[in-house]
């Protein structure tokens, strides 16, 4: 019943039973306004129930309020298709095998015209129909692991997801690539990072800034460049494949232990902190910009390491933070914290009995640091060594999020502190490096005379 | 077997078979008679200080290579409802153009280069599109949406237009009739084009974002006089708001123009309203020709889907037909091809409009399609300066070309020759169904068009998921309904009641100074038609030749009818005035007096120079003819009179002297 009048409450929904109308009829109403001619659409759950969505002739939609209305009047019913078309992804004997998992994000999509929803793409013969060029350079296969939106990827998901690439790699596939949405890319890329090991493959994170359901979309080049990477790339770690600059040029690799989701908008939102991305990608090429990578192998062996402990929190350090936030996570039951101090590592004095508490708790808490980029020193002032004193241990240039997800996977491994400290301190690909190159800080502030010129010629 | 064509004859029968006459020929009965019908879609700047979607400030305009930063994109075609490609649109998505933004930091955010969804709607650009909105009589929406409509040529970075409907149903009174008004909306402008040569194209983002009104009318302009009429009304109409920009390019005719059996044609961003009775005129006429050239080809072509086009690459010995001009593109690796057009003999040289054939049609469409630069093809029905003539018989037999076939040969990089094949083919196929739908741009104040794209298809709009509904509550509406300013229609009426000259309306109504003129004519003393002329002809002819010192607001006129009126002035002297006002807008009126050399005199003090000047003209002229005396004298004295005594007065008294 409730399906008849999609989205529509209180006032709006009476109206609709009062003259006997429905979503998808075409109506016509005469208001206070003046008369109005069209097909009643589904409202939003979160708009107001005080006005009817109308799409007209012209295609536009306009809402038309109910106390305006004064009559309504059924001339026809005009329900919205939601089916996609299919067209068959073309299989060819010497193109690589590339197995591409969903987890919910749309990277390709279409869009129904009535209603403005995005009807997801995912099926070979579907992304087929939206990026034809994929052809030209892998055959696809499709598995939908899940449909979660990227906020509420989590332990779970990263467990099936690594099992499910294992098997992939098992059967000889020759990349992989994972559809993502972008705000928690980075969570999941470097929990695969560590769940995943010595693999054969590139495994290649991708997803896009700007819906798929518009011409301007990097949804397309990202899937591409993902598929190039994943089909001709020697380099067999998992990455993060997005655009390089904003404008439609080049992809980045990014190493999944070292990147960061850093604009809430901008298409060139990751970027590799404290280090250079891996390789520039375009359509048909892949140019490494550094040499230290895993190598692509013709073998099928990879280590899955599917573990994770839940009760691990990041605790973001702001001046005047109070013992009491410690303190709940010991009562909670909380196996580790780890803390993005200030500066080279630091918080305040009067956390310090709260960190003694945690420790006796038996609580691993690891610091890294809020600058994000920059190694923790806890050497340099006393604070510091108080801290350690305390058992803060300090994990080099391991980004926050990077060091609570490997604080996870470490205490879904083990409980004795000493292990934990090993696998933590011990780099599985980069999460901690041994020193920052000098470019790999670069944040260029604009107004300056050489960097106006650089992003005259250049595309940022 | 081939045979040769006098085309120019070809021309000239084909022109007469259409029945064209110059625009100055046409008469309604003729219209009527093609079946024409035109709407018109007025785009018009609203004046804000910031953008609609974005705080960035509105109407700063950057030149030439004044830019910050480039910025490259390239628009997919999305889907569409049934799942396909609109097939031009994926020929154009494969030549692939590339599209870059010059973007200048004064003017844009990240919000221009979609880097950024949308910041709340700009509610004074609302307000003003409600005020339009009920001007126009629409009934006006509950709930504004904003809707996505969907552009691939680039000039929008998103892909889309940010629009929402504002009012729908409503009309303009016309001399003769009333105009239906489909719908107001508020829309962001687009992009400026820089240039657009092969596959680049190059826009500026200035003018991306600001806020527009789109008014749509329905078609029932049935001549192209009533076009420009109604062109003129919603621009009078918006321009009495007081709130709309003015300059080049702040307003914009889209006109659409159909005959009966064709098809609706857009013709794109007509920025002079003086230019739509050609440009609607010669398009009802090229519609006529394209559905002569598909009766034409209907009768010889029995099976569509067997024609196709047949085509051969040139080889290096062919390509000595090729003349020097074209050399440095065989240098280039140009591929030339010789293509066969079936049953096209005598339709290559048909007359579209005036300087246009139909290959015209193929040769636009090569350059927007396939990026191919014009000149960019030769056939047979032309002395073409670029490919040997006599060539063309060759290619005939070659490619065995029967009695009604024509020929045409392409050039261009060979990986867009592909593309330029299948342009070819494809308009020659829509050749069988008529007129084809589709956008063209006026090049010219004659009323030529080219093409500039495919219309897009109707599913091209979708809600803006990025944006909340906007409620527009009755207090708002009634608000400004209260400031409303009075009817275009009203205000003729009202002009005429005063004897005011009909030719100045026009500027009257483009500077919107009918709230002066009302002001003035009813609270000073001065007859209407002076006022009328002092601002439709005196102050319009200013404007064409003086350029003021600073920014001129109109209000000043007031100001000085005012002072002139108070200090007990004859009128005359305001048009003395009004030049150094205009001038030198900040300058006072004493100010202006000096400048203008006047002096205050008493009509006593003017007649007592009456004798003396009566001796001076017996002294100088030998003949004794009254009237040229009174010529003489009033001549004289006409300069110290002004301002000081009427000219009428001025007669009476010396009149009254030679008495």
């Amino acid at each position: 019943m409730s399906d008849l009048f999609k989205g529509y409450k209180g006032d709006a929904l009476n109206l609709l039973k009062k003259f006997n109308v429905r979503v998808w009829s075409d109506v016509e109403i005469k208001s206070s306004r003046g008369d109005f001619r069209g097909i009643i659409l589904p409202r939003s759950e979160n708009d107001d129930d005080k006005h009817l969505v109308l799409k007209l002739a012209t295609g536009y939609n306009v809402g038309i309020e109910t106390g305006t209305i004064n009559n309504i009047e059924e001339k026809g019913f005009k329900e919205a298709n939601y089916k996609i078309p299919e067209k068959e992804f073309p299989f060819s004997p010497e193109k690589p095998n590339i197995k591409l998992f969903g987890t919910g994000g749309t990277i390709a999509s279409r869009l129904d015209y009535r209603t403005g929803a995005v009807i997801p793409a995912f099926s070979p013969g579907e992304l087929y129909g939206a990026v034809p060029e994929l052809a030209d350079i892998c055959n696809l296969s499709t598995e939908k692991l899940f449909a979660v939106f990227s906020e509420n990827m989590g332990p779970e998901q990263y467990k099936i997801l690594a099992r499910s690439i294992g098997e992939e790699i098992k059967k000889g596939v020759h990349g992989i690539i994972v559809g993502h949405g972008t705000d928690t890319m980075h969570h999941t890329a470097s929990a695969l990072s560590f769940m995943v090991q010595n693999s054969p493959v590139p495994i290649v994170m991708v997803g896009s800034q700007r819906s798929s359901d518009r011409p301007s979309s990097d949804a397309a080049l990202n899937l591409i460049h993902s598929a190039t990477a994943a089909s001709v790339s020697d380099i067999a770690e998992v990455m993060v494949c997005m655009f390089g600059p904003t404008s439609d040029e080049y992809g980045l690799l990014h190493r999944g232990t070292r990147v960061r989701k850093m604009h809430s908008s901008y298409r060139s939102t990751f970027r590799t902190i404290g280090d250079i991305p891996l390789a520039m990608v375009t359509r048909d090429k892949i140019t490494p910009l550094r040499d230290d990578y895993s190598k692509r192998r013709s073998d099928k062996n990879v280590n899955i390491l599917p573990y994770f402990e839940e009760k691990v929190a990041l605790l973001y350090y702001y001046p005047n933070m109070q013992p009491d936030m410690i303190d709940t996570l010991i009562e909670k039951g909380y196996k580790g914290i780890v803390i993005a101090g200030t500066g080279l590592g630091h918080v305040n004095k009067p956390l310090y009995p709260a960190l003694e508490r945690a420790k006796k708790a038996g609580i691993a808490i690891y610091m890294t640091v809020q600058t994000l980029w920059g190694f923790v020193h806890m050497f340099v002032y006393d604070t510091g060594r108080d801290m350690m004193k305390k058992g803060v241990i300090p994990t080099e240039n391991m980004l926050p999020e990077v060091a609570y997800i490997k604080l996870g996977w470490a205490l879904g491994q083990t409980d004795d502190p000493e292990k934990v400290r090993d696998i933590m301190l011990t780099p599985v690909n980069g999460e901690t490096t041994e020193g920052e190159p000098y470019n790999g800080y670069l944040v260029y502030q604009g107004g300056i005379p050489e960097v106006e010129e650089f992003i005259r010629k250049f595309h940022k | 077997m081939y045979k040769k064509l006098n085309h120019d004859e070809n021309k000239k029968k084909t022109r007469k078979r259409i029945g064209y006459v110059p625009l100055k020929e046409g008469t309604p009965k003729l219209y009527k008679g093609l079946g024409f019908k035109c709407g018109l879609e007025v785009h018009q700047q609203l004046k804000t200080e910031k953008k609609l979607f974005c705080r960035c400030p509105a109407g700063k305009y950057q030149e030439g290579e004044d830019y910050d930063a480039e910025i490259v994109r390239h628009m997919r075609p999305t889907l569409s409802e049934l799942g396909e490609y609109d097939g031009t649109a994926l020929m154009e998505f494969k030549t692939k153009k590339n599209i870059t933004y010059r973007i200048k930091n004064e003017t844009a955010c990240t919000y221009e280069v979609d880097d950024t969804p949308p910041f709340p709607l700009n509610e004074e650009a609302l307000d003003i599109s409600i005020k339009i909105a009920q001007l126009l009589k629409t009934s006006i929406v509950g709930e504004l949406h904003i809707t996505r409509k969907q552009y691939l040529d680039g000039s929008i970075p998103t892909g889309f237009q940010r629009t929402a409907i504002v009012g729908i149903e409503g009309k303009i009174p016309l001399k003769g009739k009333d105009i239906g008004i489909i719908q107001l909306s508020i829309e962001e402008d687009s992009c400026r084009e820089v240039s657009d040569i092969k596959h680049n194209r190059i826009y500026t983002t200035d003018r991306l974002g600001m806020p527009l009104i789109e008014a749509v009318t329905y078609p029932h302009m049935i001549t192209p006089s009533e076009a420009e009429e109604a062109a003129h009304y919603i621009r009078f109409l918006t321009r009495s708001t007081g709130n709309v920009r003015t300059g080049i390019g702040a307003a914009r005719e889209d006109v659409n123009v159909s005959i009966t059996g064709g098809t609706r044609v857009e013709i794109k961003g007509v920025s002079h309203i003086k230019w739509i009775p050609a440009l609607t005129h010669n398009e009802a006429f090229r519609q006529k020709a394209l559905l002569e050239i598909k009766n034409i080809l209907k009768e010889r072509i029995k099976n569509i889907e067997e024609w196709d086009i047949a085509n051969i690459v040139l080889n290096s010995k062919e390509l000595k037909n090729v003349k020097n001009s074209l050399q440095d593109k065989i240098e280039s690796g140009y591929r030339f091809m010789g293509v066969k057009l079936p049953g096209f003999r005598e339709i290559l040289s048909f007359f579209t409009q005036p300087g246009k054939v139909f290959a015209s049609e193929l040769s636009e469409r090569l350059k927007v399609i396939a990026c191919l630069e014009s000149p960019n093809i030769a056939h047979s029905e032309e002395d073409s300066p670029l490919i040997d003539k006599e060539y063309f018989d060759i290619l005939g037999e070659k490619l065995d070309c029967g009695d009604n076939d024509a020929l045409a040969i392409i050039w261009g990089p060979q990986e867009d020759i592909e593309t330029a094949l299948e342009t070819i083919r494809e308009r020659c196929l829509l050749a069988f169904r008529g007129v084809p739908n589709e956008t063209r741009k006026s090049v010219n104040k004659d009323g030529i068009t080219i093409f500039e794209r495919v219309l897009p298809g109707p599913d091209r709009m979708y809600p803006d998921t990025d944006s909340a509904p906007i409620a527009i509550k009755d207090e708002k509406i009634n608000r400004i309904g209260k400031n409303l300013p009075s009817e275009i229609s009203f205000r003729e009426k009202k002009m005429r009641s005063w004897n005011i000259p009909e030719d100045t309306f026009t500027y009257i109504h483009i500077r919107n100074l009918f709230p002066l003129l009302e002001r003035s004519i009813k609270d000073l003393n001065y007859p209407p038609t002076f006022i009328g002329t002092l601002l439709g002809h005196q102050l319009k002819n200013l404007e064409g030749k003086i350029t003021p010192s600073s920014e001129f607001d109109f209000n000043k006129i007031y100001g000085l009818l005012e002072f002139c009126e108070k200090e007990g002035y004859e009128k005359l002297l305001v048009k003395q005035m009004l030049p150094v006002l205009y001038q030198y807008p900040n300058m006072d009126p004493e100010s202006i007096l000096t400048t203008i050399d006047f002096k205050k005199k008493e009509k006593e003090e003017i007649i007592s120079l009456f004798p003396l000047l009566n001796k001076k003209f017996a002294e100088i002229s030998q003949r004794q003819n009254k009237n040229g005396k009174k010529l003489w004298i009033m001549g004289r004295l006409q300069p110290i009179a002004t301002g000081n005594i009427s000219l009428k007065d001025l007669s009476e008294i010396v009149e009254g002297g030679l008495k």
